[in-house]
């Protein structure tokens, strides 16, 4: 059988498999009865009835429908916006702010097709100026400024 | 006169200088996100949630919230009509005919009569809240267990039916927040559910790092697979004020916007997106000349601007009255109250009058800002139109980051945008419309505590949704809606409706 609608057989694929996931792990908790509900019962109902509409959502995409092939993924933005936050989130309680912000801001900017390192390292400066403006002087928020092995 | 009362209860605790400086700031960050393409109000507002956590006076956060979210919508405007692309999705229509009017060099009259119209249906919508609020809040006190599940499930369905694309979906996007809305402990056996041993996750994931990962995150990458082609009007702006003829074309589109946006507002899902397109295609019925429209009619610019300001204020009622989200939006709202530890609903009304009241009347008090603030701005506003969108995103990333951390000064909630980026990501590439699944995890531990005391009450019987006549009649609305979209004649109507809103 051909698949007409990629895009919905794959995103009910996705549903089914999210929703049987949620209603097996359910079993683990006390279902209790409708009277008397434990922390099971909803969120199995839930799971059940996701993985339904998913496999409604597969068999709707099988024969129905226009065709709607997958698009292609661009890894680079992907890959780049992920990595400078995960870089950042890392790199924070450790390297303190003002690093942190130079590696996500020089990180995800890589990920444009027009990235010029000039106009990047502006930014850097501009960045860290307003966020030392606005969230160290005027929220308080509380975090390391300069990376903690220098401090000490 | 219990109105008037109400309303200078109100005044009084939005003109503290405090309120009227967020105020300001809402309106202000709002104008500049909406006038950027790329970031939405969704995205600010989950951004800045987490430092409203600062504020002492819950009022103050949702006042400042509030002007995010109608001050982007008034900027949104003026990128439609000067770059001839929709800064916010409410501005689609906009650019029909606002941008031929500032191609015939009448940009000064779009933009101010945009700002008119906008501040015309603010001040009406306003009022229609104060009016019809506290009567609605009324018959929600007679709101059980079993009503208000039934409520929600009506909610959800309406939200869905109005939304863009495919129904099954958009359902199962609902179903999905809803599970992933179960995460964290259990209120009435103190079970941690899918915490996985995670202390951070006991208490559920961070909805604003949700709403960071999935619509800040993720749009940031689809834009740039996209890559950007903006034409900037960049010409001088010139004469700002209408013409008499203008004034008069426009006047009864504005009325006309004004009043079919507040009652469009009210339904969950469409808000200030279903009534500006409503109302563009009401005015083109209208008028005498209908081939004008889209080759710069006033008309075109005047009625759905009033309509979508309008139907973005009174969203605010079910959510303020009922404590029930018509949109994306109105969850993050909702999440605001709860983490000041307001429980939205009608009660809002009676045990925190000066935060209803408050919020009412800044809005109007952020129209007028709006006004005053708008015109003289806009010079400013083409300026920032020209930053490319690469020095944008970086920072937009940024400041999620921090946002982020800020929630609980720990850097696990910036690693929870990460799954919810790529899950964001994922959305877009399979056609899967996000905005459901904020409304689904919003309610998700509500509903299964309403079902819970309903089946309680009921010992055990699943007829009392069906049995009790309101219930019974919530429940029946949410079938015919569910039924008249799934049939296949209305479908392929409804298909056609959407299909003609995009050409």
């Amino acid at each position: 059988m051909r698949i007409r609608n990629q895009r919905d057989f794959r995103a009910g694929a996705m549903f089914v498999a999210i929703g049987v996931a949620f209603a097996a792990f359910s079993q683990s908790y006390a279902l209790g009865t409708p009277a008397r509900m434990g922390p099971g019962f909803f969120p199995t109902m839930l799971g059940v009835l996701l993985a339904l509409l998913g496999g409604a959502i597969v068999v709707r995409s099988l024969a129905t429908g226009e065709r709607k092939p997958m698009e292609k993924v661009r890894w680079r933005a992907l890959v780049l916006i992920l990595l400078s936050v995960l870089v950042f989130a890392a790199g924070l309680p450790r390297l303190g702010v003002v690093v942190s912000i130079a590696l996500l801001v020089g990180i995800s900017s890589l990920a444009a097709e027009d990235f010029r390192w000039k106009e990047t390292l502006a930014s850097i400066v501009v960045l860290i100026a307003l966020s030392w403006l606005v969230f160290v002087k005027g929220l308080d928020l509380q975090f390391p400024v300069w990376p903690v092995f220098l401090v000490h | 006169m219990e109105l008037l009362a109400n309303l200078g209860l109100g005044f009084a605790a939005s003109l503290t200088a405090t309120n009227i400086f967020y105020c300001f700031v809402g309106v202000l960050l709002g104008t500049l996100i909406g006038v950027l393409p790329g970031i939405g109000p969704l995205a600010t507002i989950a951004m800045l949630l987490p430092i409203t956590y600062q504020f002492a006076d819950p009022t103050t956060a949702l006042i400042m919230l509030a002007g995010i979210y109608y001050g982007a919508q008034y900027g949104g405007s003026t990128t439609a009509i000067l770059v001839n692309l929709p800064g916010e999705v409410s501005s689609v229509v906009t650019v029909l005919d606002g941008y031929q009017m500032a191609r015939q060099g009448r940009p000064g009259p779009a933009l101010a009569i945009a700002a008119i119209g906008s501040f015309f249906a603010g001040t009406i919508a306003t009022l229609l809240i104060a009016a019809f609020a506290p009567p609605l809040a009324e018959v929600a006190f007679e709101f059980g267990p079993a009503e208000y599940f039934s409520l929600m499930v009506l909610g959800l369905i309406a939200a869905v039916v109005l939304a863009h694309g495919s129904i099954l979906k958009a359902l199962a996007m609902v179903v999905f927040g809803l599970l992933i809305g179960m995460v964290g402990t259990d209120v009435n056996s103190g079970v941690a559910r899918f915490s996985f041993d995670i202390p951070e996750l006991t208490d559920g994931i961070e909805l604003a790092a949700i709403a960071m990962g999935i619509f800040g995150f993720g749009e940031i990458i689809a834009n740039l697979e996209q890559g950007e082609a903006r034409e900037v009007f960049t010409r001088k702006v010139g004469r700002l004020l209408p013409s008499g003829a203008e004034l008069r074309a426009s006047a009864a589109p504005i009325v006309r916007g004004t009043a079919l946006g507040s009652f469009l507002g009210l339904l969950p899902g469409g808000g200030a997106v279903l009534s500006s397109f409503t109302s563009y295609a009401l005015e083109k019925k209208l008028s005498r000349t209908p081939e004008r429209f889209g080759k710069g009619a006033i008309e075109g610019v005047a009625g759905p601007e009033s309509a979508n300001n309008a139907g973005a204020q009174t969203s605010f009622i079910p959510m303020l009255t009922l404590g029930i989200p018509t949109t994306p939006t109105m969850a993050l709202m909702i999440a605001a109250m709860m983490i000041h530890n307001i429980q939205p609903g009608p009660q809002v009304m009676t045990s925190n009058p000066t935060l209803f009241w408050g919020l009412v009347t800044s809005m109007w008090i952020g129209n007028l800002m709006l006004v005053i603030l708008n015109l003289p701005l806009i010079g400013i506003w083409i300026r920032l139109l020209t930053v490319p969108y690469r020095l944008l995103y970086p920072a937009i990333l940024l400041f999620c980051c921090i946002g982020a951390y800020s929630i609980n000064n720990n850097v696990f909630d910036v690693y929870v945008t990460l799954p919810f980026a790529i899950l964001g990501y994922v959305f877009r590439k399979l056609d899967c419309e996000p905005a459901p699944l904020l409304l689904g995890l919003v309610l998700g531990s509500l509903m299964e505590e309403y079902l819970r005391r309903a089946m309680t009450i009921s010992r055990g019987d699943w007829s009392v949704f069906v049995t009790r006549p309101l219930s019974a009649a919530l429940l029946a609305i949410a079938a015919a809606l569910l039924l008249a979209v799934l049939l296949p004649a209305i479908a392929r109507k409804r298909e056609q409706a959407f299909a003609e809103e995009e050409s």
